[in-house]
């Protein structure tokens, strides 16, 4: 056995042996020395020494989970050359290349420098960041693991690609603007373990909190007297995606994707296949799962859903009521049932119980009632598939009507699938399937 | 009326949802086919071409795979543009293309009849000329060249020509023209191709080709010209081939 292969396995074997520690960064160490994926680091090349090849791997695997690849690629572009365009009320960000290309990359950083951009938010030259980098989130990092990133994004291939500007709007750009918004909403700070919870809790906190960087989604995003405003910090709370109309379901409620009731094993299948029995990836997450979380290892998937399921539930965000039965909804709800009939039943059933794992089921399906209706309508104008992933190669998929039913249509079928089976919720307007199409990317 | 009770009676049941009136669904049936997989494309590409209110949606049965599956790859990410095609593709892994590819390649499905012959026979000789001569000094290959003799394609990457409704292909020709549809895509010689062509010679070309009947057996043609390989960059296209 070559040294370098055996030093992997001792470490493997130590990382899952070794028992949890609770005083947080070590455990939070060893599970992620646990999860580099060994095959990749022994086909390194002998000439690396065996360290640093096993930081690189480490580094690929915790760049996986804080989908680094995900912004810094553009559509169909080099892997994290940038230049992907991220449209916000602020204005468009445009990613940078972090291949170690010397001049249009960050290949004359340090690991100081980038563990100063992860942890501080700072640019090399001591600019304050723009949140659109998530280091709000990433600051949560640790150290080693910041390293073991670093490590492995100079060991990618140089790619020398200058990415245009960012055109951030007026007065967002203004420096100073920055500093404040930062003085009052950034707080830097290394994820620190509650000893009263698991080791496993605390991994899934350590994950959702920093590299999974869920809240940059499942969190409203305002811009509020000419800042970014994130209240009260992690909540989770849901929200709409900036510039990408869709809205990221509250993790914190049963009315929306809060995981309370679920067991841990589909909150786990759900996030690494992207299908489970009673929801389906779609949209933004389904991209998460592709690129990052279909990645995790069975042990950090599980201590995310494990974390995930204990979030306490959030105060229920205001709602258009249930529409009254008068004869006039009546009316429309069965204009509603017999297009449902005709274009959903084939696959989403007479009585919307669908095909668990392969067509999700309508009825007490939170997406299909959850307010805004923004997610439902899209999938119905768009279709759409959830991601390939190990788990599930070859996805069964939503046919696109976007072509096949007038907007009044998707309104009308879309208002009785959201009050037939025990569904309560309100009507879909014309007007909203409409709106429904801004920002679609 | 019947029905709109029984719809009733099954709406006010769920709202009650009460288990005692529980009504028995009938079982969906989700066959672990790619038939089914694929109903998500079949709803636009059925088996005839087919014409929506955005949009021409083409036959894809037995298209070459090689086409097929770059054209898929295409469309997701962004070298070729049409949004509802990106937004279905968007998170598919490449094996799974590929898969798709394979299954519309070898699906069998009739041709629709060739459309009525609409052009005056000046416009006949232009569009018989480049079929089957091309024009050397513009740099123009005959058709026939690349998309077989029989106009039914190359293995694997080249399409064929009959069989295609002439708005489409006369849409085709713009697109390659103005780079709007087909941006940055690898293989770029029917950019240069179209880009050679006067609107009345694509348009001659389109109309001669919709009026063709499509030949009995519909195999395509293999291999391409060592100077059209390099022209439209069969290498980089055979690179993402197992």
């Amino acid at each position: 056995m070559k040294p370098s292969l055996f030093i992997v396995v001792s470490f493997l074997l130590t990382g899952l042996g070794v028992p949890p520690d609770l005083s947080s960064a070590p455990a939070v160490q060893e599970k992620a020395v646990s999860a580099a994926p060994a095959p990749q680091t022994g086909a390194k090349p002998v000439a690396k020494a065996a360290g640093a090849g096993l930081l690189e791997a480490r580094g690929a695997y915790l760049a996986r989970a804080g989908n680094c690849m995900g912004c810094h690629t553009a559509q169909g572009g080099r892997p994290y050359a940038g230049g992907r365009s991220l449209s916000t009320p602020f204005g468009t960000f445009v990613t940078p290349n972090i291949t170690p290309d010397k001049t249009t990359g960050i290949g004359r950083w340090s690991a100081d420098d980038f563990w100063k951009a992860m942890h501080e938010g700072k640019s090399r030259d001591g600019r304050p960041l723009y949140p659109a980098f998530p280091y709000t989130e990433y600051t949560k990092v640790t150290r080693q693991d910041s390293d073991a990133i670093f490590s492995h994004l100079q060991a990618l291939p140089p790619v020398t690609q200058n990415n245009p500007p960012s055109r951030i709007k007026a007065p967002y750009n203004l420096q100073p603007l920055l500093s404040l918004w930062r003085t009052v909403y950034f707080k830097p700070g290394v994820y620190q373990a509650e000893p009263a919870k698991s080791a496993e809790w605390n991994r899934g906190a350590y994950l959702v909190q920093g590299l999974g960087h869920c809240s940059a989604c499942h969190e409203e995003r305002n811009p509020l007297t000419g800042t970014w405003s994130i209240e009260g910090g992690e909540t989770l709370e849901g929200g709409q995606i900036m510039g990408s109309n869709w809205y990221a379901p509250a993790l914190t409620s049963s009315l929306e994707a809060g995981l309370t009731e679920w067991p841990v094993e589909e909150i786990v299948q759900l996030l690494t296949t992207g299908v489970s029995p009673r929801a389906t990836t779609s949209g933004p997450m389904a991209e998460v799962v592709r690129h990052s979380l279909q990645h995790l290892t069975k042990e950090d998937a599980r201590a995310m859903a494990v974390y995930l399921k204990s979030l306490p539930e959030s105060k229920p965000r205001p709602k258009a009521n249930a529409p009254a039965l008068t004869e006039q909804v009546r009316g429309w709800l069965q204009q509603g049932a017999d297009i449902y009939k005709q274009h959903c039943q084939d696959c989403h059933g007479d009585l919307g119980q669908g095909v668990p794992g392969i067509y999700p089921p309508l009825a007490g399906n939170r997406s299909v009632t959850m307010t805004p209706p923004v997610n439902v309508i899209r999938s119905v104008l768009n279709g759409g598939y959830p991601p390939s992933t190990a788990g599930n190669q070859r996805p069964y998929g939503m046919p696109p009507f976007a072509q096949v039913l007038h907007d009044g249509e998707v309104a009308l079928v879309l208002s009785y699938v959201r009050n037939a089976w025990g569904n309560r919720a309100s009507l879909v307007t014309t007007a909203q399937v409409d709106r429904s199409r801004e920002g679609m990317h | 009326m019947t029905r709109l009770f029984v719809a009733a009676l099954i709406y006010v049941a769920g709202l009650a949802s009460a288990p005692g009136v529980a009504i028995a669904a009938n079982s969906v049936d989700a066959p672990d086919t790619m038939a089914e997989r694929m109903k998500p494309c079949t709803i636009c590409h059925g088996r005839d071409e087919k014409t929506g209110r955005d949009a021409y949606y083409p036959r894809i049965a037995g298209k070459p795979e090689g086409y097929l599956f770059n054209q898929l790859r295409n469309f997701r990410d962004g070298r070729r543009y049409y949004r509802p095609m990106a937004l279905l593709l968007e998170n598919l892994s490449d094996q799974y293309l590929r898969d798709m590819a394979h299954y519309f390649s070898t699906l069998k499905q009739p041709y629709p009849p060739p459309e009525p012959m609409a052009s005056t026979p000046e416009e006949i000789k232009l569009a018989r000329k480049l079929i089957d001569v091309g024009d050397a000094a513009r740099k123009i290959p005959p058709c026939r060249e690349c998309h077989g003799r029989e106009l039914m394609g190359t293995q694997p990457f080249i399409p064929g020509l009959l069989g295609l409704p002439r708005a489409y292909m006369i849409a085709q020709f713009g697109a390659w023209r103005s780079g709007g549809l087909m941006r940055r895509q690898s293989m770029d010689c029917m950019s240069e191709i179209a880009k050679e062509l006067t609107v009345k010679e694509a348009n001659a070309v389109a109309a001669w080709l919709a009026a063709q009947p499509v030949p009995a057996h519909t195999g395509s043609g293999v291999g391409l010209s060592a100077e059209m390989s390099r022209r439209c960059n069969i290498a980089q296209l055979e690179e993402a081939l197992p």
